[in-house]
């Protein structure tokens, strides 16, 4: 679904060019849960633009669907730390926005309203947001603006979605219950995920591969399947193995960190 | 609906002020000539109601026509600089060099093109109230959220969609503030104008009174000018609560 082969980006800051990525591959596959962690500042987000076509390597190549990325995919769902719901529209029609600009739904959008806010309801109601609709951004917690932003990114029923540490600035408890919200809306559709993350038991929670990065210049420097077995449950994060691998990838990143 | 003190202060302040005056004036028997008391300048008012009011009427149109035109202008022009940045970085030392330019020495040549009267009194409104507008509609497009603009841009969406499904309604906010600047600035304008060359207008009433000595009447032609001041910016901060309620979500909740 996604290849990054030898990709390095620069690209030109204040004090001259800055190397964000160097020499990244990195594959994963239809359908496949994938973690990116890493240390803060390593180019976690760039990795993010490069895949949905917002900027172009400098070298190497970024393939998505089998095509060499050349500009925006539009077959990407995103979602970022902060919700960034428009306030001036209600929950429901923040959720519609994606709608408006993609196609096939762009030009139908008028004639197919209906059928449209049917489905952004139903998807509301999903991730526990049913009846929220008419409400606006601000009238809720962070929680349920970022349930809604689940949703935006995930109406126009993209086969990849992009998560930018989503839920990290959420308190613990909210956190926990969305993982199991995103779980569940991935196990139901399946589409292929890109989780950008500094949370590693998000990461062994959700993931099937985790991939971890190096300091700036970013590059892949392990890549670990995650044998937990599915369906996982929020108990998992108790199981010996789950805390080993935990562990793992924490003294991974330690290390990166001091080299 | 409860009745609150809060709700009467401005009423209060307002009359306190005058009481506080005309108290000052009595006490200290200050010349009328130099400063007259309120109640010299309500009898005035009521004395002159006719040239008052003719003229009032007369700031107020060139005023709105002046304001109208640079809330057009200001719209089109914030857009245009919001869109792009190089032209943004283009305009922007031009257009600040313009806005440091005194009005009022704009007027002279305003008179020469266009000769003495209304014309002259709308252009200046206009060139005074025009600043503010752009500067606000263009900050306004120029902070659009980068990952709001990374969520759109990803799904193909371009660079006019991005405007009109995020840009402009992120502006209007700053555009409906900013009118309330613009719309007393074009006062000012309007009245700089006519106080140096005009058949009508607040700022040619007073400068006549000025000139036979009636202080009482250039006060009273204060007031008046202050009263509309305050009648049209009520009326933006209206348009602005109405228009935009979602950015005023904090008083909304209270």
């Amino acid at each position: 679904m996604i290849e990054l082969d030898d990709v390095t980006l620069a690209y030109r800051g204040r004090t001259g060019p800055v190397l964000a990525l160097q020499g990244t591959s990195l594959k994963v596959g239809r359908g496949e849960f994938a973690a990116v962690v890493g240390p803060s500042g390593c180019g976690k987000s760039t990795l993010m633009k490069l895949v949905t076509g917002l900027v172009k390597p400098t070298q190497g190549r970024v393939l998505v669907d089998g095509h060499e990325v050349a500009g925006p995919v539009k077959i990407a769902g995103m979602a970022f730390q902060n919700a960034n719901m428009l306030p001036w529209r209600t929950v429901l029609e923040n959720v519609l926005l994606p709608l408006e600009i993609v196609e096939p739904y762009r030009s139908k959008f008028r004639a197919e309203k209906k059928q449209y806010v049917a489905r952004a309801e139903k998807l509301l109601d999903t991730v526990g947001l049913s009846g929220f609709g008419s409400r606006f951004p601000w009238e809720m917690s962070g929680g349920m603006q970022q349930r809604a932003s689940l949703c935006r990114s995930l109406i126009h029923d993209p086969s990849l979605l992009m998560l930018d540490e989503p839920f990290a600035a959420l308190d613990a408890f909210t956190r926990e219950e969305l993982w199991c919200v995103l779980r569940d809306v991935w196990e139901r559709i399946g589409f292929t995920v890109v989780l950008v993350t500094h949370d590693l038991r998000e990461a062994a929670f959700l993931a099937d591969t985790i991939h971890v990065m190096s300091a700036r210049p970013g590059r892949i420097i392990e890549t670990r399947k995650v044998d937990l077995p599915r369906p996982r449950d929020l108990e998992i994060c108790y199981d010996p193995r789950f805390s080993d691998l935990v562990q793992i990838l924490r003294h991974k990143i330690a290390e990166v960190r001091q080299a | 609906m409860t009745f609150r003190t809060e709700d009467t202060a401005p009423w209060i302040f307002t009359i306190g002020l005058f009481v506080f005056w005309e108290a000052v004036c009595r006490i200290f028997s200050v010349d009328s000539f130099i400063l007259p008391a309120p109640s010299e300048i309500f009898s005035a008012a009521v004395r002159y109601a006719g040239p008052l009011w003719r003229n009032s009427f007369v700031t107020l149109w060139t005023t709105l026509v002046g304001f109208l035109l640079a809330v057009g202008f200001g719209l089109l022009l914030g857009l245009v600089v919001g869109w792009s940045r190089t032209i943004y970085r283009g305009l922007y030392p031009v257009m600040i060099g313009f806005n440091s330019i005194p009005k009022v020495a704009v007027v002279p040549i305003l008179v020469v093109w266009f000769g003495v009267g209304e014309v002259p009194a709308i252009i200046t409104a206009f060139l005074i109230s025009f600043f503010p507008i752009v500067v606000n509609v263009a900050t306004g497009l120029a902070t659009i959220e980068p990952e709001m603009e990374d969520v759109l841009r990803a799904l193909g969406a371009s660079k006019l969609d991005v405007m009109l499904k995020i840009g402009i309604p992120r502006a209007m906010p700053y555009f409906f503030g900013s009118l309330k600047v613009a719309i007393t600035l074009a006062f000012v304008g309007a009245v700089v104008s006519e106080t140096l060359a005009a058949n009508a207008g607040l700022g040619h009433l007073m400068t006549q009174a000025g000139s036979n000595f009636q202080m009482p009447l250039v006060f009273a032609g204060l007031l008046a000018l202050a009263i509309e001041g305050i009648g049209m910016y009520a009326v933006c901060a209206w348009l602005e609560y109405r228009m935009t309620g979602w950015a005023h979500r904090s008083t909304m909740n209270a």
